[in-house]
């Protein structure tokens, strides 16, 4: 094979694994958005905390790995269940611009709660994962991607079928159909969303794990979230199929944007390519591949 | 001797319609004048108005988004980005052109409020949460534009400096000089934005906001309206973001990130959406608040942590105070600092004699 198409594949594969990895983070915004119709501005400061309370407890307190894993995901999922009562809960009913500018204000109180508790500076995630690439003829595949990417698919699948069998599942998706026709059935809507806060909590501590090897721990990981809108408006905002679609299209164009764009205006395609993809797909079909059409009556 | 009305008594149209009603909203007005035309500006120490000058910056900026989102019901996350275009356009003709400061305001207003128009287009297809996401992708791009081309940004560090404004002879350097120059453009905002909202104009944007299906059947052109709202608003972002540059006297796209979008919202939410006087009490509570918490820290933080400590965590208090006090408003007082105002008014308008 010639250098160009080696050097297009290369592009190819970082981007659909970077994709799955993103679909992760995205899942986490479509979980609530699908029960509770809120919009999670702040996914990527859960991300962002997740990974310092395990990085903190890792580093700083010389908690064994696994333990300091569990701590993330039980602290996540205990705050997202916290986090319905006392603020979302509160604003059911409310204005998008309400719920919007909700987390927005969450968002701020976790940069700053998170560097100010557990320290600012940038704490490494070491995980038991391999350094060195695996070649694979012409690509080069970071282990980290390879497990981030499949351990996505297993939680993609996983809420999948959570959604289309279980029992919880099935009762969710009556909640994000109809909240008074779910009541009228005798399902406690208040309870449902309470669990659809701690599912994305739950999907941030493995984003936070996952990001944080990856990237580091501190602030700025928080900046992950801004994948996470081109990502559902391009799946459908309230997708787990759209998630995945939407994370690997985000994926591999911004790849394949920065490998040909940015020799020439000197980086940061990367952050700017999905958004022009996204003001397309507003244009053409602003809900998304898979995403519910909303049909609005006066 | 403050007299208050008592019931509505108005027998004629023109009673109805009076710019003031009683005797006391003169009175008012006048009070007013002497106290921010003449105590603050004489009184107060040049550093203080700074942070005044500060205020009057943000209060034309909450007004234009307020317009916006308060009066026309379209969210923007986009304001930074647009206060950048007319701050940039400002700082490019100044320098280029040697143009005197009005034509520079008036062409980055113009500028800003074209980008404006073009980043609302999607609003008329989309709207709430879409529409949010669509304006903060235009807010990423303009900044990666600002920041990419040389031709607009000036090369390296991205910032262009400006010189000081001049108005005849005199140039206007000092904060005192500042502080008029911006109040006037303060005033005529708040003038421009209060008489707009009683136009048709007006009446057609807060008939998008209660429900935009009705407004169409009703005859009102929804595409019109709804960018010549993003248009008005951005105008004044531009000439928040061309003061802005005047008041520094640099242009620099650091100062119009993603952070400020949030703090204009911030403000008129804080303020109260759909009011003037909200978006003049968010802008003080919004500017002043990182200036007290620095300044509360610094007298009182050293009692509960050492010195280095309290450097660290003013920045983080900054963060988690504003992040609270959005979430505060929004639930506890949804229509914000005015409707507190509000209150306390209608309580003593017959206080002693409340039946």
């Amino acid at each position: 094979m010639s250098d160009e198409l080696n050097f297009f594949f290369l592009l190819l594969s970082n981007g659909l694994l970077i994709g799955l990895m993103y679909a992760l983070i995205a899942l986490g915004f479509v979980l609530v958005y699908k029960a509770t119709d809120a919009v999670n501005f702040a996914q990527g400061e859960f991300v962002m905390i997740a990974g310092l309370v395990v990085a903190a407890s890792l580093s700083v307190w010389g908690v064994p790995l696994w333990l300091s894993v569990i701590l993330g995901f039980v602290s996540m999922i205990g705050f997202g269940f916290a986090l319905e009562r006392v603020m979302l809960r509160k604003l059911i009913g409310r204005p998008v611009i309400a719920v919007v500018m909700a987390t927005i204000g969450l968002a701020s109180i976790l940069r700053g709660i998170g560097p100010a508790t557990l320290g600012a500076g940038t704490k490494s995630l070491p995980l038991p994962i391999p350094d060195e690439p695996i070649v694979l003829g012409p690509l080069f595949i970071p282990p980290i991607q390879l497990v981030g990417g499949a351990l996505s698919l297993l939680f993609l699948a996983g809420f999948g079928w959570f959604f289309l069998k279980s029992r919880k599942g099935i009762a969710m998706r009556a909640v994000a159909d109809n909240q008074q026709v779910a009541m009228a059935m005798g399902i406690n809507v208040e309870r449902y969303f309470g669990l659809a806060w701690a599912m994305t909590g739950l999907v941030s501590a493995l984003g936070g794990v996952i990001w944080g090897n990856l990237l580091g721990v501190d602030v700025n990981l928080s900046l992950v979230g801004f994948k996470v809108f081109p990502v559902v408006i391009l799946g459908g905002l309230d997708s787990i199929p759209g998630a995945i679609i939407g994370g690997l299209i985000v994926g591999v164009v911004e790849n394949v944007a920065a490998g040909y764009v940015d020799p020439f205006v000197g980086g940061g395609t990367k952050d700017f390519a999905p958004y022009v993809l996204m003001i397309l797909a507003l244009m053409i079909r602003p809900y998304g591949i898979f995403g519910k059409k909303i049909i609005e009556r006066v | 001797m403050i007299q208050r009305e008592c019931g509505v008594l108005k027998t004629t149209y023109e009673a109805d319609m009076a710019l003031y009603p009683l005797p006391i909203a003169r009175w008012t007005m006048l009070f007013l004048g002497v106290i921010f035309f003449g105590i603050i500006p004489m009184g107060l120490h040049e550093y203080y108005l700074s942070i005044a000058n500060l205020v009057w910056i943000a209060a034309v900026g909450a007004l234009g988004l307020n317009i916006l989102v308060g009066y026309t019901g379209q969210v923007s996350i986009g304001h930074g980005a647009f206060m950048s275009v007319g701050a940039y356009t400002a700082a490019n003709l100044a320098n280029r052109l040697d143009s005197p400061w009005p034509v520079n305001l008036i062409a980055g207003g113009l500028m800003a409020a074209l980008i404006g128009a073009i980043v609302g287009i999607p609003s008329v297809r989309i709207k709430g949460l879409y529409l949010a996401i669509a304006t903060l992708a235009g807010q990423l791009i303009i900044e990666w534009t600002i920041n990419h081309v040389t031709f607009i940004s000036g090369g390296v560090q991205a910032s262009i400096e400006v010189a000081r404004p001049r108005l005849g002879p005199w140039v206007l350097s000092s904060q005192r000089a500042m502080y008029y120059f911006l109040l006037v453009f303060v005033v005529l905002a708040i003038v421009g934005t209060m008489n707009l909202v009683r136009s048709r104009v007006g009446r057609a944007f807060i008939a998008i906001r209660d429900q935009d299906i009705a407004a169409e059947i009703i005859g009102i052109n929804i595409f019109r309206y709804k960018l010549l709202a993003f248009a008005i608003s951005s105008f004044y972002a531009g000439v928040t973001g061309v003061l802005y540059t005047y008041y520094l006297g640099i242009a620099n796209y650091e100062q119009f990130q993603i952070g400020v979008s949030i703090d204009y919202l911030a403000m008129i939410i804080i303020g109260g959406l759909g009011s003037v006087l909200g978006s003049i009490f968010g802008a003080f509570f919004v500017t002043l608040l990182p200036i007290v918490i620095r300044y509360t820290m610094e007298a009182f933080g050293g009692i509960f942590f050492d010195p280095q400590t309290v450097l660290n965590l003013i920045p983080n208090l900054r963060l988690m105070l504003f992040g609270a006090l959005i979430i505060f408003f929004l639930i506890v007082e949804p229509d914000g600092l005015n409707r507190l105002w509000r209150n306390i008014r209608n309580y003593f308008r017959i206080w002693p004699f409340a039946y």
